[in-house]
């Protein structure tokens, strides 16, 4: 039989022991129904936050993002606008929080490192031959080691799927050992790219691989696929974090990426967090939102609570 | 003082729900009942037929996809849309067919009420249909109807309203989109059926509507390899017809041959049931 | 790590109006009660009082029966085309003002405005557009090609889901050429008052729906009338046998949607977070308050302790309060009756034996309240997971195999509903196949729609309600 698991450290420490024990381990994963699973996410989203709360969760919201310009277009004048972006959301208005992080492709690190100066907000570059991660282990490496190099506090790195989607789930995981070692001190958000992953199986199997792996975050997209961070993809990997601590005690962070561009967006996100995972989560250090245009939509609706009218994107700044 | 000159209404293809002119540029004249000039008309050229075919196809699958509850509701909204412009209809009717007033007012009652007739049935003809089918073996074995995918309708050429209505629903009500080439020379009430389509909630692509003549554009939709089923309801019994079904065989379309009907009768379930797929699924039964 | 907290998110109730009292319903007026007998109704989850309903007498029940009777002929032998019209129209009126039925629904019967929203009154509606379909389909339905009506239905229907309940009742009657005589609970009497107006308001001719207020003996004497041609009863199955003694040697046909013990069956390779959501739903959706509720909890062994472990977790962060915030999740029981039996059979619970977990949760101070409750251990032999308790009290069990699961949920006069969570579709058919319920929800569980028939085997009840197979309740059968 193959789903009665009872996870256990022991069972975890099997997995790691090679690929067939790896796939053994995740296959043996209860399986995910998609209108059941769907139909939670959606219930969840009828929530209803008000008031002070929505004022609170709104700040924590953007604390939460990881504020993000990830072109093909980037230069170093549109890296200096986000992160002051990032310092200063809102320039009329000094008790709007700054964000988490920037987010930007690895040869952008040292600009953004030097226009944040001696503000708390991290660096976190795209890595791993970003988006489509085609590329050999020593270029993923490489990558990687050039944007710790450069000042990145975290590394954003996507999972092989085209591995994944072929069964060399092995291959999975060691490319994620061997990218963690890569990144010293800095944090590892592992991407799934749900969209390409496609059925809610795999991503509870992909999630469980990557946080077996040493994730210290698990993302769900890079942005540029559909189907990204929907709230039942975001649910599912919710509940994979909740039974990885429940079985070893560490809290593995979430990191929702691609679609999430409202304010409602947000707070739904959250309340995910809250109904999954628990409270211990609403914190920076355990839930990002990877986003570019979620932070004026977050500005004009904390205004709105402020001033009790609706606000227009022209009373927010671009970048 | 003078009399108010009238703003005339140009009448446009219904294409992927939007209103075009043809790509040809062509129009004909279309008569009312005693021969005045009433109308131009856009003349449906192939590549029209052709962009009719793409949307129908585009608009299709999201269409099969939605409840048969939500298709439902979005066809009887068609009829609260037509009842608040039954005027129109039935104007338009006197003036084409020559209706009396009483007439018109019948007609237009029976096309109204046959659009709810088909609303009702978007969720009720798979129980007809479908079911369980008790096979000698451990199987739980059953049947649903799936919809065959865009069809080609050629509408009545002499009841330009409930005639047009009951070639469209039957085929729309259980999933299908149609390019409709409505009836030659009373092609108005079509137009204002595309008028009350644009502006209930029935998707863009499910329905599309052509003017022009049956015996240019039904070759075409006849001899097309993405078009599904063919109705000939509006081509005469004869060697064009026989024609068109020869063509129509060329990727086997479901064809419904030309047939005198009269409009008014409570229609069986044929049209529908020739415009659905049966899919038959066995699932084996064990611990 | 912050605070989170939704702040309290009141529907607003300023979209209904209550009367201070209301007449009863008889040949599209509402009169006087010539009982002049009248009864409060109040909120359960405050206690607040209401408004007073009229108490049908025998009088004002003979009238309705006769009003009814008189509407008849011209009801029937209208063309179904027709009637069907004005079923839309009643359709269509309900969506227009759900938000309304919605919140009176709530307040009289402490059910979740999320529920008596997004389930209840569009539920309500969708069953009213599909039966309207029928209305002018029934030489299609299999019935034969002149399928006639039964004449006037005297309808009793239960406080769990008043305007569900009415719709699964009016809607196929009326569709068929029937008319009714209804007689709502006599703790929700409100919306089906105002389903009333919706009538007036459909132009629906006079006499084809009655609505007589009251409470059993209102039933009884519906029930009993000599002009009623047709029972269709919803309730207890204690209340349904007396009911089919009753019109026992009259002409009367009758169907019965009666009480249940679902057995919720959970294998080892269940989905298991979205089979834990389901036990959730099958047991405290509407408080417990459900006919066909997933009342009996049967999990394979070789998964019962991570079950029961992630199902705790889960009931923890029910939301159990005001039915008016729109994040409640479970509201009040309905009456101070029912919060009664629930506690005396979850008494019996620890009596007999059963090891009970309760939500650590608040409860309000004034209403009827009750904790979401587990009884662990129990067995087959225990009053909780033998008799109907109708309240958010689940009963747990444990199996090796699937025939010990079919045993155990077939152990049972009822036979409602059931549930199988598998990923293996050969055993979910297996399953499906053995067990000996009208409804076997598979990796899902309290799901209705209008086309698919609900009903039960065994001592639940028989006739059906939705679908083809429904329509038979209100078609003369020969």
């Amino acid at each position: 039989m193959t789903t009665a698991v009872h996870l256990s450290q022991s069972l975890l420490a099997d997995a790691r022991r090679d690929e067939a024990s790896l796939r053994d381990f995740i296959f043996s994963l209860p399986g995910v129904d998609k209108v059941g699973l769907e139909a939670r996410a959606a219930a969840l989203g009828t929530r209803s936050i008000k008031n002070d709360s929505k004022r609170a969760l709104i700040d924590l919201a953007i604390r939460m993002v990881d504020l993000t310009t990830l072109e093909g277009a980037d230069t170093p004048g549109k890296v200096a606008a986000l992160c002051a972006k990032a310092i200063t959301p809102d320039p009329l208005d000094s008790s709007v929080p700054q964000v988490a992080a920037v987010c930007v492709y690895g040869d952008r690190v040292a600009e953004a490192r030097a226009a944040l100066g001696s503000s708390r907000i991290n660096v976190a570059a795209v890595a791993t031959a970003f988006p489509s991660g085609r590329a050999s282990l020593i270029v993923k490496l490489q990558d990687t080691a050039d944007a710790v190099a450069a000042g990145a506090d975290e590394i954003d790195m996507v999972i092989d799927r085209g591995a994944f989607l072929s069964g060399r789930y092995g291959q999975v995981y060691d490319e994620i050992v061997a990218v963690k070692a890569a990144c010293g001190s800095a944090h590892l958000k592992v991407i799934l790219e749900t969209g390409e992953l496609q059925t809610y199986d795999n991503i509870k199997r992909a999630s469980w691989i990557a946080m077996l792996a040493g994730a210290d975050f698990i993302k769900t997209s890079t942005g540029k696929v559909p189907s990204a961070a929907t709230p039942a993809n975001v649910l599912l990997m919710l509940e994979a974090c909740r039974d990885w601590e429940r079985v070893t005690g560490e809290r593995i962070g979430m990191k929702p990426a691609g679609g999430i561009r409202t304010t409602k967006d947000a707070m739904k996100m959250l309340v995910l967090v809250h109904e999954t995972v628990g409270d211990a989560w609403l914190d920076p250090h355990l839930f990002r939102i990877g986003a570019s245009t979620l932070l004026n939509d977050l500005l004009m609706q904390r205004n709105k609570l402020a001033s009790g009218n609706y606000s227009g994107p022209r009373y927010v700044t671009n970048d | 003082m003078t009399d108010r000159v009238e703003v005339r209404k140009t009448y446009k293809l219904f294409i992927n729900g939007a209103f075009v002119r043809s790509e040809s540029g062509r129009s004909y004249e279309v008569m009312d009942g005693d021969g005045a000039f009433l109308a131009n008309v856009a003349h449906a050229s192939r590549k029209d037929a052709r962009d009719a075919v793409v949307a129908a196809r585009a608009g299709q699958a999201a269409w099969a996809k939605a409840t048969a509850y939500n298709r439902g509701q979005v066809i009887f909204r068609v009829a609260e849309v037509m009842e608040s412009r039954r005027a129109q209809f039935e104007e338009e009717l006197r003036r084409t067919e020559k209706l009396s007033d009483k007439k018109a007012r019948k007609a237009v009652d029976e096309a109204i009420d046959r659009v709810v007739w088909y609303a009702g049935w978007t969720d009720k003809l798979a129980a007809l249909v479908g079911g369980n089918n008790p096979v000698a073996a451990p199987f739980f074995n059953f049947s649903v109807p799936e919809p065959t995918g865009v069809i080609a309708v050629m509408a009545p050429q002499d009841d330009s309203l409930l005639g047009l209505l009951s070639v469209i629903l039957p085929a729309i009500a259980t999933g299908n989109s149609v390019v409709v080439v409505s009836s030659f020379h009373r092609p108005i009430p079509s137009v204002t059926l595309s008028e009350v389509l644009a502006t209930s909630d029935v998707p863009a692509g499910v329905v599309n509507i052509l003017t022009g003549d049956f015996s240019e554009i039904g070759t075409w939709l006849a001899e097309h390899m993405d078009v599904d089923g063919i109705d000939l309801a509006g081509v005469p019994a004869g060697d064009f017809a026989t024609k068109l079904e020869a063509l129509a065989a060329s990727n086997l379309k479901r064809v419904i041959r030309p047939s005198t009907q009269d409009w008014s009768d409570t229609p069986s379930t044929y049209r529908m049931r020739q415009w659905i797929e049966i899919k038959t699924v066995w699932h084996p039964i064990g611990a | 790590m912050t605070e989170f907290d939704y702040a309290p998110a009141p529907e607003s109730r300023a979209v209904v109006d209550i009367k201070p009292s209301y007449g009863l319903f008889i040949d599209g007026e509402f009169v006087d009660p010539i009982s002049d007998d009248y009864l409060p109704t109040f909120n359960p989850a405050n206690e607040e009082h209401l408004a007073y309903f009229a108490v049908g007498g025998e009088a004002d029940v003979d009238a309705a029966v006769r009003a009814a009777r008189r509407a008849f002929p011209k009801w029937s032998k209208m063309s179904g085309a027709e009637r069907g019209k004005y079923l839309f129209r009643i359709a269509r009126i309900l969506q227009e003002r759900a938000r309304e039925f919605a919140v009176l629904e709530t307040l009289d019967n402490g059910k979740p405005i999320k529920e008596s929203r997004d389930i209840d009154i569009p539920l309500v509606a969708a069953h009213f557009f599909y039966h309207a379909g029928w209305a002018d389909k029934l030489e299609f339905a299999g019935y034969g090609k002149n399928p006639k009506p039964i004449g006037v239905a005297g309808q009793v229907i239960p406080w769990n889901f008043p305007m569900l309940m009415l719709a699964w009742k009016v809607a196929p009657a009326l569709a068929c050429g029937n008319t009714v005589v209804l007689k709502p609970a006599e703790t929700t009497p409100l919306t089906a008052l105002l389903f009333a107006e919706v009538c007036q308001q459909a132009g629906l001719p006079k006499g084809v729906v009655n609505i007589v207020t009251g409470a059993g003996a209102t039933g009884a004497s519906l029930v009993a009338h000599a002009g009623v041609d047709k029972v269709a009863f919803t309730g207890s199955t204690a209340v349904g046998k007396s009911i089919a003694q009753a019109v026992a040697g009259t002409k009367k046909r009758l169907t019965l949607e009666l009480g249940g013990k679902g057995a919720n069956i959970i294998f080892e390779d269940a989905p298991i977070d979205q089979a834990i959501e389901g036990i959730i739903n099958g047991i405290f959706f509407n408080q417990g308050h459900v006919c066909c509720a997933g009342s009996r909890l049967l999990i394979q062994e070789s998964v019962a302790d991570e079950v029961i472990e992630r199902l705790k977790h889960r009931m923890q962060t029910l939301r159990v309060g005001d039915p008016m915030d729109k994040n409640t999740d479970v509201g009040a029981i309905n009456s101070l009756a029912q919060l009664q039996r629930i506690t005396e059979l979850a008494a019996s619970g620890d009596e007999e034996g059963a090891e009970r977990w309760s939500v650590d949760c608040a409860l309000p101070e004034r209403g009827f309240w009750y904790r979401p409750t587990l009884f662990l251990n129990s067995t087959d032999a225990h009053r909780i997971a033998r008799e109907e308790i109708f309240g958010p009290v689940l009963a747990v069990q444990t199996f090796r195999t699937p025939s010990e699961a079919l045993d155990k949920a077939n152990n049972s006069p009822y036979g409602l509903s059931a549930g199988v969570w598998s990923e293996k579709g050969s055993r979910i058919h297996l399953m499906a196949e053995g067990l000996r319920a009208g409804v076997v929800w598979a990796n899902t569980f309290n799901r209705f729609d209008p086309t698919s028939p609900f009903g039960g085997y065994k001592e639940s009840g028989y006739g059906r309600e939705g679908g083809v197979a429904g329509l038979a309740s209100y078609l003369v059968q020969e």
